[in-house]
């Protein structure tokens, strides 16, 4: 039973902590970008997976500027065998619903040319961070998906079994094939990249897809095709100066703070 | 023209949570900015038994969908359903839980209903734009909707939980076909510990590095408890293996918004605040007081966590009434 495993991954900047420019947009030029924090989890996910079925290929897929395919590499270190960049000028400022368009055309072009069993996401990104892209591009291709996986239970040629992380427990959901998992960092711990996985990293070479490759019009994608657009982006209001608690001793200071919780009402 | 305001309530295992209500309470405030109709669709196996309870919280029209597909959550089922009751009411804004249900249906209905996407608000604008934290919560941003119908996720505990008003208003079932299912719901192993839930805890008691192991987080169970408080922790704490991950608060943990909440030995690394600095009050229980979370803490007390937490428990019961006996 060999698998068809992709994983799609995001370069995103490599820190949360960024400022507003006077026109309202994140400072982010000149901040180093890298693999999303949650994708490490997607990726290992997909090279787990691969490794459990003989045969198995995996391959990470990105939309984004040129340079985002130092993820596909970064992926390609860590295990997967092969990288697809959808990119292009026409793919800049889409929110999720252009993105997932874009990543189920490219994964539709994968399809065709080889059956795709599993589609592996992150459980979110580190800078829009709405944690619909897997979601989203399901619901594009018409295949089934789920959400908040934390673990990969049983997978064969028609389906694969999942746990999946709910507010009160934890459900078993069985899919169909192919389907769309997006992770959990519960779900595996991601390992180093490989001597040998950074050797062909640095050889890989990926194929290049612009909309019009995957049969997008121009303005189905990027900010054109965005259903929603960030008008301003601001710094959260700051906080009051905050109250010191202050004792002799530890005894006096619990007593004090349990008074200002009394108060404000907080116990 | 795609007119009001729908609120999609999904029941948890046949009940409807607090959540439901907030919900309905966000719903409200988005009506009136629009002037639009406040609507509610109950999706779920007993829909229509919980429909009652919707209708009577200030809504002009119910819609519930029922279905033996519908006994548990699987995504495409339930998105085929909250569909109809969106085609079926004509919303221009359909409103749904930031849950793992609630984002996955909201993700599947706006490709469904070719809608902008909004997830986690916290703030609904007098023009009906919205905010939300990205970069971790370290930005806000104001998001427009470029679509005609848009689909929005409201972050938990931020709005005001709807009260019964008046005669319930009317209820209408909406009919759906499932087609043939993709996914197949197994089963549930419902949480066994009474742990409280994270994402919607009124207070939150966390513990960082600090803490020194897996043993100091007893003390603070121990506040949690008197607090009625869910337990958080930092990452450093969960990597160090002291508490489950599902405890952890930050950018790659859970994001919590309590009405308190208390880090116990966290230093307030900004992607520990990613997951908490919209809290009500915070308070910073730390031996270094120019940490940053000291710094931004509402409250802050410098001292010994072994030392201090104990005391602070047995002041808090000892208000209440319950004295610990010595
Ligand atoms: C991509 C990425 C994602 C991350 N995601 C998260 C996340 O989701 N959540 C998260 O929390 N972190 C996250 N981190 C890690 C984050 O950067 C910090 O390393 C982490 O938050 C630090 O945890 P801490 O505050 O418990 O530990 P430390 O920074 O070591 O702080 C320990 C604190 O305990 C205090 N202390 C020590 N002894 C005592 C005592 N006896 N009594 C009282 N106080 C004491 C110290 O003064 C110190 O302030 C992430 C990092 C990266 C790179």
């Amino acid at each position: 039973m060999a698998l068809n495993i992709v994983v799609c991954v995001k370069s995103t900047p490599s820190t949360v902590n960024v400022g507003v420019d006077a026109e309202g947009r994140p400072k982010i030029a000149g901040v180093p970008t890298a693999l999303n924090p949650f994708d490490e989890f997607a990726v290992e996910a997909a090279v787990r997976l691969k490794e459990g079925a003989p045969g198995s290929t995996a391959t990470a897929l990105t939309v984004g500027p040129d340079a985002a395919a130092e993820v596909l590499r970064e992926a390609i270190a860590r295990g997967v065998d092969a990288g697809a960049l959808v990119t292009g000028p026409e793919f800049e400022g889409g929110d999720s619903y252009a993105t997932s368009l874009a990543l189920s055309a490219a994964l539709k072009k994968l399809h065709a040319e080889k059956p795709v069993s599993i589609v592996l996401f992150g459980k979110n990104t580190s800078d829009a961070g709405a944690g619909v892209v897997g979601t989203q591009t399901a619901a594009w291709l018409d295949w089934a998906s789920v959400s908040a996986v934390k673990k990969i239970e049983a997978v064969d040629d028609k389906s694969v079994t999942v746990l999946r992380n709910m507010e009160d427990g934890v459900d078993t959901v069985k899919l169909s094939l192919p389907a769309c998992v997006s992770t959990i960092k519960e779900i595996n711990e991601p390992r180093l990249p490989s001597l040998k996985g950074k050797m062909a990293s640095k050889k890989a070479v990926f194929p290049k897809w612009t909309a019009a490759d995957l049969g997008l019009q121009p303005a189905q994608v990027g900010a054109a095709g965005a259903g929603s657009v960030v008008v301003k982006a601001a710094l959260p209001p700051a906080r009051p100066a905050g109250l010191k608690v202050e004792g002799a001793t530890a005894a006096e200071k619990a007593a004090k703070l349990v008074d200002i919780l009394v108060e404000r009402k907080l116990i | 023209m795609a007119n009001g305001i729908l609120v999609v309530v999904i029941p948890s295992r046949g009940t409807l949570s607090p959540s439901s209500y907030e919900l309905l309470g966000a719903g409200k405030v988005l009506a009136d900015a629009l002037k639009q109709p406040l609507l509610a669709a109950v999706v779920g196996g007993n829909a229509a038994a919980l429909a009652g309870d919707v209708a009577s919280r200030g809504v002009a029209k119910a819609f519930t969908v029922e279905h033996a597909s519908l006994k548990d959550f699987t995504e495409e089922a339930y998105a085929k359903a909250a569909a109809a009751a969106a085609e079926k009411s004509g919303a221009a804004r359909v409103i749904l839980p930031s849950t793992i249900a609630g984002r996955a249906l909201a993700a599947r209905l706006a490709v469904h209903l070719k809608a902008g996407l909004a997830t986690d608000v916290t703030e609904i604008l007098s023009d009906g734009r919205v905010r939300r934290g990205y970069y971790g919560g370290n930005l806000i941003a104001e998001v427009e909707f470029k679509t005609p119908v848009g689909v929005l996720t409201v972050a938990p505990m931020t709005f005001p939980r709807a009260e019964t008003a008046g005669a319930a208003a009317p209820v209408e079932a909406v009919a759906f076909d499932p087609g043939a299912p993709k996914t197949e719901f197994v089963s549930f192993q419902g949480e066994t510990s009474r742990e409280i839930d994270l994402g919607a805890a009124e207070k939150v008691v966390a513990g960082g590095f600090g803490l020194g192991s897996a043993e100091g987080f007893k003390p603070l169970f121990d506040l949690a408890h008197a607090l009625g408080a869910a337990v958080g922790a930092s990452r450093r704490a969960v990597d160090s293996g002291w508490i489950p991950y599902k405890h952890q608060v930050g950018l790659t943990g859970r994001t919590v918004r309590p009405k308190l909440y208390v880090a116990i030995g966290i230093s307030g690394q900004i992607q520990h605040l990613a997951g908490m600095a919209s809290s009500g009050t915070i308070i910073a229980i730390n031996t270094d007081k120019d940490c940053p979370l000291m710094q931004m803490a509402s409250i802050s007390v410098q001292g010994e966590y072994a030392e201090l937490l104990p005391l602070i428990t047995n002041e808090i019961k000892a208000r209440k009434g319950h004295a610990v006996p010595a």
